[in-house]
């Protein structure tokens, strides 16, 4: 059995989300070099804040000007930052409880190492040279062993306001497609086209995933099928796609290739698009150096009569 | 719709799991499952097409993929028209699900199966995506590191320390090594910290793993298996998102699930804990009250082996699998997700008396 393919997948994502009032107040206050919170109906401060209560479920909004300056809860000592982490030298990962306040941030302490740091340490805030309204206009905190900062009531009005933040988000995978589908695109490169058979129910599976959808069980046994093939139905395709090389209107279609069990998707080329109909017969067409038919076109055979196909639309 | 009897009794009566590994690359996640499910349904006797329910958890930011569980369901025979559902969690909540569409009469059998591939990705990167987007997931804390958090916590409360949590992960692998499924059995290095106080011997091993069980209502159940093991109670809590309101060293979720589910009627012998981290097992003990007399993860545990999304159900899995041979009448099963001990859900599995 030829090596399982891989590839490199990276999934990237620049979620835009918007802010109710209070995150909204909370992540400008960032912006501006003010921490605040937000008083729960039991008189608590949360920061950071939310809208509603974690306890009683009740909508809070009455908003807090808090200190500057608070205590280590608890903190990990990470040796070995990672990508996107505030910073990218040893640090510790912190909750800090800032003067004013009744529960903890989670952020970065840069510190000189792990006998650096403990629970009830002093620490203050250090705010990042540009500020956006993100949680990371706090670059981290630092050691401090001077006075608390005073808390005061804010109303937490600014102007303009931030109201959305762009949330990125990057992942790193190694894709690999499992057996049954990299003995497809193998096949493939040598322009053959394998499915593979059920052993149940005999339908041969293109593309293959390794698995009867309909019986349930695993297919193995593989069938070289095509290649040539029928279209069992098609749409016309009116809308330009981004970044797709190929004039409006075309054709694509269920292509049900001879010896298949059901059919797959591809592009009918070579005819005009108002003249493809149910039961023209196609043939894959290559490009050079392609993994994949670029299209399909007619073989100038006569049309297959429709009770060959019918099972298969 | 036909109305069920509020006092149904569901059990489970069946139970598989893959070997769990470091990678299964030449496998694609259906590839990896079906063995697992043959398994389950040629433990029984079912076919696909005798399952009333079919239910799944998986995640998406695993395979790096939208709709990834719509490939896996090619295993389970998902022709129409199948009663099928999924959760974008570990399958304990799958059962969950499962387990309510049961007792409302719906369904007298089930299938219920998780799966996850952590090889292709990085998973303590791919975790931070579950985390607060707003003020928690741009600073990217991976999953360690906030278990590395807990785990101060709990130091500095005099809960633990890290000779103490060496044992909990000793303890572990050891009983793993009678668990051919375990990915790391027998003793394992403590090594080096990992994320102190974390050291990498307190972390569970990274990899792939399915698992699958059936649950089976009332004579169906005796039908199908010699002693199954009866759900007598099953329930899941949540804490505050926020891991600075929450107080790390204790699990009020757990406890409260727990004590809904029953589990402090009367004591069991048995408890299958989803601790990924060692400090979290010591969470997890005080707050269920389980005393010494208790054999905790005889399967090894998640320290043995954590598949994500499985390893919660396997929990749930290997409790009733002990009822299944004989050597349990009464034990706990609980799972978790989310950073920290975040979400819990706990079922106690009795069989009948001998």
């Amino acid at each position: 059995m030829p090596e399982v393919l891989k590839a490199p997948l990276v999934v990237e994502f620049p979620f835009t989300r918007s802010l109710g009032p209070v995150q909204s107040a909370f992540l400008t206050g960032l912006r501006e070099r003010v921490v605040l919170g937000v008083r729960t109906g039991d008189g608590r401060v949360l920061v950071p804040p939310v809208e509603y209560d974690p306890v009683t479920a009740e909508e809070i909004g009455d908003l807090v000007h808090v200190g500057l300056t608070g205590t280590v809860t608890t903190w990990a000592w990470n040796h070995e930052p990672r990508r996107g982490q505030p910073l990218d030298t040893p640090f510790a990962w912190v909750l800090v409880q800032l003067d004013g306040a009744d529960t903890a941030l989670l952020h970065a302490l840069d510190a000189p190492g792990p006998d650096a740091v403990h629970t009830g340490m002093r620490v203050r805030v250090r705010w990042a040279g540009e500020r956006t309204g993100a949680i990371t206009d706090i670059a981290c905190f630092e050691p401090y062993d001077g006075e608390a900062s005073t808390v005061t009531v804010h109303a937490g009005e600014f102007e303009d306001p931030v109201t959305g933040i762009v949330a990125a988000a990057r992942l790193d995978y190694t894709y690999s497609p499992g057996r049954a589908q990299t003995a497809y695109i193998d096949a493939l490169s040598g322009r053959r086209t394998v499915g593979e058979r059920c052993p149940s129910c005999r339908k041969v599976y293109v593309p293959p995933r390794g698995a009867c959808p309909t019986c349930g069980v695993a297919t193995s046994e593989q069938v070289e099928v095509g290649p040539r093939g029928t279209v069992t139905t098609f749409c016309i395709v009116n809308i330009k796609a981004k970044n797709l090389d190929i004039e409006v209107p075309y054709v694509y279609a269920h292509i049900a290739l001879d010896g298949a069990g059901l059919a797959l998707h591809g592009r009918i080329g070579g005819i005009p698009y108002d003249e493809v109909r149910m039961g023209l017969r196609v043939e894959p067409v290559w490009t050079e150096g392609a993994r994949y038919p670029d299209h399909y076109r007619p073989t100038g055979e006569p049309d297959a009569d429709y009770d060959t196909y019918r099972e298969l639309l | 719709m036909t109305s069920a009897p509020r006092d149904r009794e569901i059990a489970v009566v069946a139970f598989a799991q893959t070997d769990h590994r470091r990678t299964s690359e030449e496998l694609s996640e259906v590839e990896m499952l079906m063995p697992v499910l043959h398994e389950v349904l040629d433990s029984t006797g079912l076919k696909t097409a005798d399952i009333d329910f079919t239910c799944s958890g998986s995640s998406d930011y695993l395979a790096g993929r939208a709709f990834s569980f719509t490939l896996a369901l090619d295993g389970v025979g998902a022709w129409p028209p199948i009663s099928e559902s999924h959760v974008e969690m570990d399958g304990a909540w799958a059962l969950y699900e499962a387990w309510t569409k049961i007792l409302t009469g719906d369904a007298d059998t089930a299938l219920v199966y998780a799966y996850g591939k952590s090889s292709p990705g990085s998973v303590r990167d791919v975790l931070t995506r579950q985390l607060d987007p707003y003020y928690v997931a741009p600073l990217w804390p991976d999953s360690v590191a906030l278990a590395a958090l807990q785990a101060q916590a709990l130091i500095d409360a005099g809960d633990t320390d890290e000779p103490a949590l060496a044992a909990v992960a000793s303890r572990n692998r050891a009983a793993a090594s009678t668990n051919p499924h375990a990915q790391l059995r027998g003793p394992v290095p403590q090594g080096d910290h990992l994320l102190q106080p974390l050291r990498t011997g307190d972390c569970p091993p990274i990899g792939d793993g399915a698992a699958a069980v059936i649950l089976a209502a009332g004579d169906r159940a005796r039908d199908l298996c010699a002693r199954p093991a009866w759900i007598r109670g099953i329930d899941h809590r949540i804490e505050a998102h926020g891991l600075g309101v929450r107080d790390l060293t204790d699990s009020p979720s757990t406890r409260l699930a727990a004590e809904r589910a029953g589990a402090f009627e009367r004591p069991v012998d048995t408890a299958e804990l989803h601790a990924p981290f060692s400090s979290q097992e010591v969470v997890l003990r005080k707050a269920l009250r389980l005393g010494e007399d208790v054999d905790v993860n005889p399967s090894g545990g998640a320290l043995a082996a954590n598949p994500i999304m499985a390893a919660g159900l396997i929990r749930i899995g290997e409790a009733a699998a002990r009822i299944h041979r004989g050597r349990s009448d009464r034990a706990l099963a609980h799972a978790t997700s989310g950073p920290c001990l975040q979400q819990n859900l706990v079922a106690v599995l009795e069989g009948e008396p001998r």
